[in-house]
């Protein structure tokens, strides 16, 4: 019954008499992009105001937010574009060169 | 209402691990969409760079339900699912357009003019990153005058086509420009929007770290050089009413604005330009054409508020 996609894409919805082949969000499409990186940010959390400037402006939606809004790098998925270092009003964050 | 950054949602509204480039301005907007219309958005896209960041199935890189649909139909496609929306009783989903530079200005054109006449209710959000990047930096009719692209090897000679403006001639209920510089502008006018029926045109700035030869953390500061020297002025027109938006306002005077030499220069594509006096004096008088007609259309669109500034009341 049915058009098949590519394997394992097959949608099992009992109200679709056709299966279909779709894409559900979820992270990692391109695989562990935190590899792309040539140099990581590095936050000082003593000079961090918490005004969450780079929250906001990360594109990757890579710098994560805690209860009381401090911020945190979720390096298996951060690109390195260097953003947030740049958004920082205080520079409290800075682009470490990566190693290796 | 302004948008304060503590109120926004907590909740991890982006994809990581997408195929974006690093620095990319679509993903961001595409976070702040989430953030300012919640769960029951579908997005529509044409082909583009959003097309390609969604990645290789099963999985997908945009954090939304998608409908990928060719360059010429986006706002045709959008109007038609609205339509099926409201005939399954579900008229409370948002359906929105996410559509670049040139699914919007040339060859989408006729679709967004057709939905705009029929008046359908969608939200077209056209991200314009000033050329084809995704094909490989073709010049498009929204490109500005002195970029290079592949397809304009000396910097492009003729003026952008300004679409918002053209969408405010359509007479639609709602058109408003915004940049992703200014995100907090971006999602307020999202909001507003969202909330009034019938073809809303929102015209995103984007600026793009590959085809606009800049660095990839200067993205937010890019977008808002853009607005600070008067190119790309923050507007809304609200149903008949017209109003230049709080982070552009200080800018409608010429000497507060940043001189145009400062954003030209941090971009490769204006290297060109800059050896060519001639081109920078365009862009110059670009800024001034741009800002005689938020002057005309303010003028003739609230006669009232014209009168008080005038008299000083």
């Amino acid at each position: 019954m049915g058009v098949s996609g590519p394997p394992g894409v097959l949608v099992e919805d009992p109200r679709t008499p056709f299966h279909a082949p779709l894409s559900r969000p979820e992270p990692g499409s391109a695989g562990r992009t935190g590899t792309w990186r040539d140099s990581r940010p590095v936050i000082d959390e003593s000079k961090c105001t918490r005004c969450l400037l780079c929250w906001l402006y990360c594109p990757e939606d890579t710098i994560l937010r805690r209860e009381d809004d401090m911020v945190y790098v979720d390096y298996e998925y951060c690109k390195g574009c260097g953003i947030c270092a740049n958004v920082c009003p205080v520079g409290a964050i800075t682009m470490v060169p990566e190693r290796g | 209402m302004p948008v304060r950054l503590k109120d926004l949602p907590r909740k991890r509204y982006g994809m990581p691990g997408n195929a974006a480039c690093p620095g990319c301005p679509e993903t961001m907007g595409l976070r702040y969409v989430k953030m300012a219309l919640g769960d029951d958005v579908v997005l529509v896209i044409p082909a583009g760079c959003s097309s390609v960041i969604q990645g290789i199935a099963p999985k997908s890189g945009i954090n939304f339900p998608i409908l990928n649909i060719v360059f010429a139909a986006g706002a045709a496609a959008a109007a038609g699912m609205k339509a099926a929306f409201e005939a399954l009783g579900r008229g409370d989903v948002k359906v929105v357009v996410w559509a670049g530079d040139g699914g919007t200005g040339d060859i989408g054109f006729q679709a967004l003019s057709g939905a705009a006449e029929r008046n359908d209710d969608i939200l077209y959000i056209c991200v314009d990153n000033e050329a084809y990047m995704n094909t490989g930096i073709q010049r498009s009719s929204l490109t500005p005058p002195g970029a290079w692209t592949t397809t304009t090897w000396t910097g492009k000679r003729e003026p952008k086509k300004n679409v918002p403006l053209i969408m405010i001639a359509h007479d639609v209920p709602y058109v408003a420009t915004a940049s992703v510089g200014y995100p907090q502008d971006f999602i307020e006018k999202l909001r507003t929007a969202a909330k009034i029926r019938g073809f809303k045109y929102i015209h995103l700035h984007a600026p793009c770290p590959i085809g606009w030869r800049f660095d990839p953390g200067l993205t937010p500061k890019i977008a808002q050089l853009a607005v600070q020297t008067g190119l790309w002025p923050l507007y809304e027109y609200n149903q008949g009413k017209f109003r230049v938006s709080p982070f552009s306002r200080m800018y409608r005077r010429p000497e507060k604005r940043v001189p145009v030499i400062e954003y030209l220069k941090l971009q490769g594509r204006f290297r060109a330009a800059l050896k060519n006096p001639e081109l920078v004096k365009m862009i110059e008088a670009e800024v001034e054409r741009m800002w005689r007609w938020i002057d005309a259309l303010e003028k003739s669109l609230n006669p009232a508020e014209e009168a008080r500034r005038i008299t000083g009341t």
